[in-house]
């Protein structure tokens, strides 16, 4: 019963010998050698000590580390065969467990066991990459400070030990690469093991060895984004109809969102509060920060741009062409956003380039140019000229498709320049106060772009109606153009021609950087992206200044109307609904009570299903006013 | 340094479709795939190739994938220790156990204590520690020492050797090739044929087909 401790040889009672480190070794290798012939006692002894590992006394503790020191001297006698007990109970071994010391003398003879024989170096580094993980009841124990003080002493030595391994047993890395990817957890883990081995992969990824491991791990990192995000369904996150809500408020204030206690009857939009419970969700969540931070390191120790390289790579393997990625594809914009000269171009360079390969195939194309579009637009750090530039390799490729194709309107068959030219005017939406301000681009861009959209394929009307009309609109308070022939669209936000065009992926409604809906990544992201209420659009400017005002006309009197009531829309129908609570139906009643032309605020202009059916907005029909000549 | 040879090889490369569009990339891509891994056919450890194409016309396999055949002409530099054969590798770690010999930059080596009697002795000068021979005072192996040893064994999943220094030729090279010299030329003229010869025999002319499943 208990344990009995090794007899060392000469060993009295109150009487402390010192033995020497060899002595030690040699009755140990004694003991290992001693199988062999049959007499198990001592070994047995050695293996017991080695499972003894919860509430150790000093002691106790000091005979383990001397046992394990003893051991790593030993390497050479252990016998995988005949001491396999021996082994197994090492390998079992949790740094976790133990204090620093202890720690130290079992990496030292993991250390050393992985070098002196190649027939241990799987199982050593297994033992170690099992270390990345503690165990099931130190979980909690993480977030306080005696677990992350912990987490820092194991960890730091679990790395330390890869690149000592690494320097003895060169191709080491290579083998670690396997293993590592595939003890990775899977989702499904509940102990949500995952994020802090995600952690480990990081940080080798940083680390002495990641020269070597480093592109394969990041891009297994990704992969699983990738895996996490297609394991929340469009539903968890969309009612009814998302298409629209595409130029809507968006989901600024996260707080009021958090507070409303209870979904409203009816419809409620496009917001946090369903993913609120979704611990896929919150999974995803936290192993994107990781990566964010992950990424922000990189930018400090200057290695961003090789970094990114990988992740450019990984963009076009994996999230590209996943069926329309939630939220993964905000890794590429932050790091976009961490280097806006190098890394943010490269990006649109890369999706430009892609779009206008003819030997790529379709749906990448126009997943291609979504990505590009919505990327242009959200991206708070590109510089005009970027923008510029990119729109206007759009636009050739566009004017160039329209000189050498002669036919007639026909989603099916050019649904990749009705994407194409959908982008333009996407982004132009957001960004089409910054062309109207400079001449030159004025016209470079917008009279190829005028072509373009007066060709007989008619990209206007085949491509989204909210986006066609948001479009239209800004550039006729522009004056940028005049559209000849008139578009009802009746508030639609959708069409039968934009989902021909579409097709089965629903392409024609894929906004890639749309707000990311997840909350922790969007404290990161939040700084850089340009929200649609942050968007001035140019209709906004002709009521701002009071010199266009020639005359009243019709347009003049709704847009006064509008003006004044402002307040009160934004107020009664401020941020979200769930906030107030409305009532669908009651809401209804109240726009018809007001008669006008419900798209009047910008910043309702496409809420589509708080809308009536409503008429052509006044400022698209042929009108007299003078901004219209 | 024995173990290291050159080979002519005819190989016959099957390709997947999809890789029709850039075919030299494959091939580099697909024999890069085997560095540094030992390879049953060539009976070693891949460390560099130089590939032709003899060919421009492949022939199409018939069947669910049309994969299609390149015949392909390559120098190979293979290694491939076996035992009773000597290496030089640098040291990398050194303990009363062990010492432990990096060969040619990516195969590791390790000597126990039993494979390093009689010949030298473990010390500690000045807080290094070191192995000096008992007959020959200024002969010393330390970290850094590129020494000559005899495989005992070699792992080829892990490309790890067991070495032992009991041998007239294994030691510290530097210092062997400065006193074998003096010693005799017998020996060093009877080792020279041995690797001489040896060589010739590897001189490998294979035909073998090799499938290449994606």
């Amino acid at each position: 019963m208990g344990l009995e401790l090794p007899k060392y040889p000469e060993m009295e009672e109150d009487q402390v010998f010192n033995f020497t480190d060899s002595e030690i070794v040699s009755h140990v290798k004694q003991a290992l050698a001693s199988v062999l012939s049959g007499d198990n006692n001592s070994y047995n002894q050695l293996v017991g000590v080695m499972h003894h590992s919860k509430h150790l006394a000093p002691d106790e503790v000091a005979l383990l580390e001397t046992t394990l020191k003893a051991l790593a001297g030993a390497v050479s006698s252990i016998d995988i065969t005949h001491h396999d007990s021996l082994l197994s109970a090492i390998f079992c071994m949790s740094m976790w467990n133990y204090g620093p010391h202890v720690a130290d003398a079992l990496a030292e003879l993991i250390v050393s066991l992985a070098i002196s024989n190649g027939k241990y170096l799987d199982l050593c580094l297994g033992m170690l990459v099992s270390n990345f993980t503690p165990p099931p009841y130190f979980l909690d124990k993480l977030k306080m400070p005696h677990g992350l003080e912990r987490k820092g002493q194991v960890l730091s030595r679990v790395h330390a030990a890869f690149k000592k391994i690494a320097d003895y047993v060169p191709l080491a890395p290579l083998r670690l690469l396997t293993i590592v990817l595939q003890g990775m957890p899977t989702i499904y883990h509940k102990d949500r093991a995952i994020v802090i081995y995600v952690e480990n992969m990081l940080k080798l990824e940083s680390g002495e060895i990641g020269e070597l491991v480093g592109s394969t791990i990041l891009m297994a990192v990704v992969d699983r984004l990738i895996e996490l995000d297609v394991e929340i369904g469009w539903d968890a996150i969309l009612q009814d109809d998302f298409s629209k809500g595409i130029f809507e408020m968006e989901l600024e204030d996260v707080d009021d969102i958090e507070e409303s206690a209870e979904p409203d009857v009816g419809e409620f939009r496009l917001s946090r509060k369903s993913l609120a419970g979704n611990s896929i969700a919150e999974l995803l969540d936290n192993l994107l920060v990781l990566t964010f931070e992950h990424l922000e390191s990189c930018e400090r120790e200057g290695r961003l741009a090789k970094v990114f390289e990988t992740l450019l790579q990984s963009f076009r393997v994996t999230v590209l062409s996943a069926y329309k990625s939630k939220f993964a594809q905000f890794v590429m914009f932050y790091a976009c956003a961490l280097d806006p000269e190098n890394c943010g171009m490269r990006f649109a360079t890369m999706l430009a380039d892609l779009f206008v390969q003819d030997s790529q195939p379709q749906p990448t194309r126009m997943s291609a140019v979504s990505y590009l579009a919505s990327y242009l637009s959200r991206a708070k750090f590109l510089a005009a000229s970027s923008i510029s530039s990119m729109l206007k390799r759009l636009v050739d490729w566009c004017l160039e498709y329209c000189e050498a194709h002669d036919g007639d309107i026909n989603p099916n068959a050019h649904r990749v320049f009705y994407s194409g030219c959908q982008a333009i005017m996407y982004v132009l939406c957001f960004r089409m106060k910054v062309f109207v301000d400079v001449p030159r681009l004025k016209s470079e861009l917008l009279i190829p772009l005028e072509q373009v959209l007066k060709h007989k394929l008619n990209p206007l009307k085949v491509c989204l109606p909210s986006v066609v009309e948001e479009f239209l609109r800004q550039a006729k308070a522009a004056s940028l153009f005049t559209v000849c022939k008139t578009f009802i669209f009746d508030g639609l936000l959708e069409s039968e021609l934009s989902r021909a065009f579409g097709g089965l992926e629903r392409l024609d409604t894929f906004f890639p950087f749309d707000p990311c809906l997840l909350k922790k990544c969007d404290s990161f992201i939040r700084p850089m992206f340009v929200f649609w209420s942050m968007v001035k659009p140019t209709y906004d400017d002709a009521f701002d200044d009071d010199d266009d005002d020639d005359g009243s006309s019709d347009d003049d009197l709704v847009q006064d109307f509008v003006n004044e009531n402002e307040d009160i829309m934004n107020d009664e129908f401020g941020k979200s609904f769930d906030e107030q609570g409305v009532d669908m139906d009651e809401f209804d009643y109240a726009l018809k009570k007001m008669s006008i032309t419900p798209k009047a605020t910008s910043n309702y202009k496409f809420g589509g299903r708080f809308q009536e059916p409503a008429r052509m907005p006044s400022r698209i029909r042929p009108s007299t006013s003078p901004e219209s000549l | 340094m024995e173990g290291l040879s050159v080979a002519d090889a005819n190989l016959l490369m099957y390709l997947h479709p999809s890789k029709s569009r850039n075919v030299s990339q494959s091939i580099l891509r697909e024999l890069g795939s085997l560095l540094f891994k030992f390879n049953e056919t060539f009976d070693g450890v891949l460390l560099a190739y130089d590939v032709n194409i003899l060919d421009k016309q492949a022939k199409i396999l018939s069947g669910v994938h049309p994969y299609f055949g390149l015949r392909l002409k390559a120098n190979l530099l293979l290694f491939s220790p076996k035992p009773d054969m000597l290496l030089e590798g640098k040291v990398v770690k050194l303990s009363q156990e062990s010492i432990h010999v990096i060969v040619l930059g990516f195969s590791s080596a390790i000597i126990t204590a039993e494979n390093i009697h009689g010949e030298f002795k473990y010390r500690t000068k000045d807080k290094e520690e070191l192995f000096a021979s008992k007959s020959h005072k200024r002969l010393v192996i330390k970290v850094g020492t590129m020494i000559r040893f005899l495989v005992k064994s070699f792992d080829e999943e892990i490309l790890h050797i067991i070495g032992s220094l009991i041998s007239t030729h294994a030691g510290s090279i530097r210092w062997l090739d400065r006193h074998l010299e003096e010693d005799s030329e017998f020996d060093r003229s009877s080792m020279k044929s041995r690797d001489r010869e040896w060589l010739g025999d590897n001189h490998i002319k294979m035909s073998k087909k090799r499938r290449i499943t994606e």
